[in-house]
């Protein structure tokens, strides 16, 4: 039950773009066309399940016994950029395919602020190992369910003629806000 | 001060503003900027990093390798980042809780890491601290702007003092819709009067 309630929380109640504002860039960025955003939902959320586990194991094993919590912003940037990178070695070699379809995503995950954010967060909240594989998981999966459903409106949206003051980020920042209110319908739900 | 270094400082205010023309840095835009306090704070504590990070950058860019600037860019932003978060922890404490995991998070805001590698990485000292400075005051102003009109008509106050209209405002602007409302419509008005 008490996962339960992190997955619903992480994917809907809190959506990390709609209500925490994580990750907007790739958000604004990669969201034209619904099959991209789905390789790059896909790619975040492999990323951030694995970074999850990597950074828990550093903040419990080294940072959190030699006292020194107020290296993690540097400590986990960089981890992040070292397993983006490892991520993408190691996919070209054992599944070209699955590069072949997240190869293009996967650089431009090192500056998606969702990533550290959730790292962040999870460190802060406590969870345990599973609590913050399950949390992270679910927080990716709620991005990459923004990213989809957004990158629908905006298919729709191209077809229809929108003031020219409007037109590229304004009109696609207010999608957004209709999304989020949306999404405020879930509030309370946990 | 000569006139182009004038200009330098200048151009991120309105023709290089970071938020409504190059949009960059949006998560901390929409994230803080519940309150008036709450942007201008966001705004001033990312200048901070960006201005010493620039000048940093600058002095030692000739000793980086190439091949491995961007991590050594971010190594320097993540210092400065942890030393604003440690001296706001310690002497502004309310606004450090309010701004939260966003403080931390200015080391992946990505007008900090641009400015590194399009205006540090080539420049001298000075003329990339005056960068920072110009970009830095643009980021602010565009934040506490986008805070203001959330507080007016989200709870109607500004800066905190309270313009007795409270009852009649929707909530909705200080959560998360009215970010993007704001934020859109803000840029439309943008557009349509300032970008030349």
């Amino acid at each position: 039950m008490e996962y339960f309630a992190i997955i619903i929380g992480a994917i809907f109640v809190n959506n990390v773009v709609l209500a925490q504002f994580l990750g907007i860039c790739p958000f604004l960025g990669v969201s034209s066309k619904v099959e991209t955003s789905m390789g790059m939902g896909a790619a975040v959320t492999f990323v951030m399940a694995l970074s999850s586990v990597v950074v828990w194991l550093i903040q419990e094993y080294v940072l959190a016994p030699l006292g020194i919590e107020f290296m993690q912003t540097i400590v986990f940037i960089l981890v992040i950029a070292a397993l983006v990178q490892m991520v993408e070695i190691v996919l070209k070699k054992v599944s070209p395919a699955l590069y072949q379809a997240l190869g293009i995503f996967l650089p431009l995950i090192t500056t998606n602020c969702a990533v550290l954010g959730v790292a962040l967060l999870m460190v802060q909240k406590e969870y345990g190992l599973l609590e913050g594989l399950i949390y992270s998981t679910s927080t990716a999966l709620g991005f990459a369910v923004a990213l989809v459903l957004f990158a629908g409106m905006r298919e729709r949206l191209e077809f229809e003629e929108v003031p020219k003051v409007f037109d590229g980020v304004p009109i696609a920042l207010i999608t957004a806000a209709l999304l989020a209110m949306a999404f405020m319908g879930f509030s309370g739900l946990v | 001060m000569s006139n182009s270094k004038l200009s330098l400082v200048l151009k991120g205010l309105i023709k290089e503003n970071p938020t409504f023309v190059l949009v960059l840095g949006t998560c901390p835009t929409l994230g803080t900027t519940t309150s008036a306090i709450n942007g201008l704070g966001m705004g001033v504590a990312t200048m901070a990093v960006l201005i010493m990070s620039n000048a940093v950058i600058a002095m030692i860019k000739n000793l980086i390798p190439d091949k491995v600037r961007i991590p050594a860019f971010i190594v320097v932003i993540a210092s400065f980042v942890t030393v604003i978060d440690m001296l706001m922890q310690a002497f502004v404490p309310s606004l450090y809780a309010a701004l939260g995991v966003f403080i931390p998070l200015i080391v992946v805001n990505c007008i900090i890491l641009g400015r590194a590698e399009a205006f540090a990485s080539k420049n001298g000292v000075l003329d990339s601290a005056l960068d920072g400075l110009g970009i830095g005051l643009g980021f602010t102003l565009s934040l506490t702007t986008i805070g203001c009109v959330r507080e007016i008509l989200g709870s109607g106050a500004v800066f905190g003092l309270s313009l007795g209209i409270a009852d009649y405002m929707p909530l909705v602007f200080v959560l998360a819709p009215g970010g993007f409302l704001v934020y859109g419509f803000l840029m439309v008005l943008f557009n349509k009067y300032l970008k030349k």
